[in-house]
């Protein structure tokens, strides 16, 4: 097991590298200033803005040495400072908490209501239940989240007056269930039908056999030997799905004005303000990394088979 | 998921053919012809719209719908419905190009790694893990927003950056199982080189798969440009596009829905119909998934 983590990590090396590096290059690297770039079109700064800009991200140096300083600037958690002067740091320390609330919010929904469908399809598997459950994910697929976030706000927030339409000032629960439940729309079709699927393999085995001859009540079958069975692969796409959240909140956050990290980028776009777009992003894609890595993690302690048989 | 080496008997048996070719045929005919609609629409949209999507009015600022407007007229005092329908060449654009570059890619990365494997194999796959660290929409929103000048092909260009290594990956497992099989080996024994083996033996016996996954993509790169756009790191406001009239619709959108609601609706059309294309082909070629 030890074996396996360090391998793990050794392996996230180069992906980290590689991510930064390819955020660095687009940012810093690519033909054109960076500064007017950082600027945004249009915008002209004073010779002496632009001096002291010029310093502080140390672009009066070698390409190499302008990555090592923003590689050093992220691993010390400097973001670098967005074009009002402010630390992009600071602002991601006052909105992580609402990215936080809202990713796990969505993320228990999720959770809860895909492995529920994805159960009853599978354990009904050809009938009308499954017929309907796997249409409804093809739907979900089709349809652009942002779309639904849009009609889920005019429907059920300005007509029917169900759920607070924008901001957080009624706290949570009340501000987060909307938002939180298209967010978890999401990732619903995938959960779905790889629940139905593990449950349709497993539903079938000799233990489930010995259970029904035990006599066992039919529900007690369904979860604690069929379900509980099925769920090993479906655990590494729940892990996964959080880190697709990441990608989620950046739309959602800025329909439903939630002032979490996804916000700060929606704002950042609007308002080109560069440094702010790149800062969080680039925080944004390690986290994601932090998360897989995680995920890996976990399933090797879940699965002792893939820790023992190495990578792929 | 059933193991790969599970026989070829099995997964016949599971497949009564007759009636599962009558069921199916539904399923792949209802949504293959929405997409040629649409081809049509995005190849000729002047026979669908006869009103010119930039003459506008500002008098008809938000006016709903009246005679000759079906669906009345955006902030601009533009016709709404043949904006609409003038949108639909780009965002079909963008995914047809997008997905086309991608299972370009795939092909020829896909067929190299498997067939060289080694070094070559370790460099690709290395790289698409690069590219699987990014959360999509995030490594797409950095880029663009350091690039001014956005238009279709800059769009589709970065949209490929992310999206070539999931297809490779899959282009890639595919090939792998193929190039063990005896008639490859037995290609090469006879002396063929690698072009020809790729070419004549591996791609077409490992291309089917790739297929339903494009008709996937392309329904996945047209959400992925709209919200791009509609995000504003996308396309630009002289061009008609269903993302751009999403992105200004958005603060007008309590008191004028209907800006939001005919863009969508046609956004969400064409997705859907390359989404449910897709699995049904996917179904055809891996009765094993459904």
């Amino acid at each position: 097991m030890t074996g396996y983590v360090i391998r793990r990590l050794v392996g996230m090396v180069p992906v980290v590298l590689g991510t930064t590096l390819l955020i660095f290059a687009a940012v810093y690297a690519l033909p054109g200033d960076p500064i007017k770039a950082l600027a945004g079109p249009g915008r002209v700064l004073s010779p002496s803005v632009e001096d002291a800009l010029r310093e502080r991200f140390h672009l009066d140096q070698p390409l190499w040495s302008q990555y090592g300083h923003y590689l050093g600037g992220l691993v010390r958690g400097d973001l670098g400072i967005d074009l009002q002067g402010q630390e992009v740091s600071a602002l991601v320390a006052r909105a992580w908490p609402y990215t936080l609330q809202l990713g796990l919010t969505a993320w228990a929904i999720m959770a809860v209501v895909g492995i529920s469908l994805g159960t009853f399809a599978g354990m009904r598997q050809g009938g009308t239940v499954d017929w309907v459950v796997l249409t409804g994910t093809t739907v979900v697929v089709g349809v652009p989240y942002f779309v639904v976030a849009y009609v889920a706000q005019i429907l059920l927030g300005v007509n029917l007056g169900w759920f607070p339409t924008s901001g957080v000032r009624e706290g949570w629960p009340a501000s987060y269930l909307l938002p939180a439940a298209v967010l978890a729309l999401f990732g619903i079709p995938e959960l779905v039908r790889l629940t139905r699927a593990s449950i349709i393999e497993n539903r079938y085995a000799d233990y489930v056999d010995t259970a029904i001859a035990k006599g066992l009540p039919h529900r007690m079958i369904v979860v604690r030997h069929i379900l509980r069975n099925s769920l090993v692969p479906v655990v590494s796409v729940l892990g996964l799905s959080l880190g697709y959240m990441v990608s989620g909140t950046v739309l959602i956050e800025g329909i439903f004005n939630i002032p979490g990290l996804g916000y700060v980028v929606f704002n950042g776009i609007s308002q080109q303000n560069g440094p702010v777009v790149v800062g969080v992003c680039s925080l944004l894609v390690l986290v994601y990394l932090m998360i897989n890595l995680l995920v890996d993690i976990v399933y090797g302690l879940l699965d002792p088979r893939i820790s023992l048989a190495g990578r792929r | 998921m059933p193991a790969a080496g599970e026989s070829i008997e099995a997964v016949v048996a599971a497949v009564p053919r007759d009636r599962r070719r009558l069921l199916r045929r539904p399923r792949i005919a209802i949504p293959l012809g929405v997409v040629v609609l649409i081809l049509v629409v995005a190849a000729v949209p002047g026979l669908f719209a006869h009103t010119d999507p930039r003459a506008c009015d500002l008098g008809n600022s938000g006016t709903g719908m009246v005679a000759g407007h079906p669906f009345g007229f955006d902030i601009q005092g533009c016709d709404l419905y043949s904006n609409v329908v003038y949108g639909t060449r780009s965002s079909v654009t963008i995914g047809f190009t997008v997905t086309a570059g991608c299972v370009l890619i795939a092909l020829v990365l896909g067929c190299v790694a498997a067939y060289y494997r080694g070094v070559v194999d370790a460099v690709i796959s290395r790289t698409m893990d690069i590219f699987f660290g990014f959360p999509a929409l995030v490594g797409q929103v950095v880029i663009l927003n350091t690039l001014h000048q956005r238009n279709v092909v800059v769009v589709s260009a970065v949209l490929i950056l992310f999206a070539w290594p999931a297809m490779t990956r899959l282009m890639r497992s595919a090939a792998l199982a193929t190039v063990d099989l005896d008639f490859v080996k037995a290609a090469r024994g006879l002396g063929a080189g690698p072009v020809r083996v790729i070419a004549r033996h591996v791609l077409p016996n490992s291309f089917a798969p790739i297929l339903a996954v494009a008709s996937l993509g392309v329904g996945g790169m047209i959400t992925a440009e709209s919200a791009l756009t509609f995000l504003g790191v996308g396309l630009r406001a002289p061009s008609i596009s269903w993302g751009v009239q999403l992105n200004q619709a958005q603060d007008s959108f309590r008191e004028h829905p209907h800006l939001l609601l005919f863009p969508s609706l046609f956004l969400s059309v064409t997705v859907l119909s390359f989404v449910m294309l897709g699995d049904a082909l996917r179904d055809t070629f891996d009765p094993r998934s459904r």
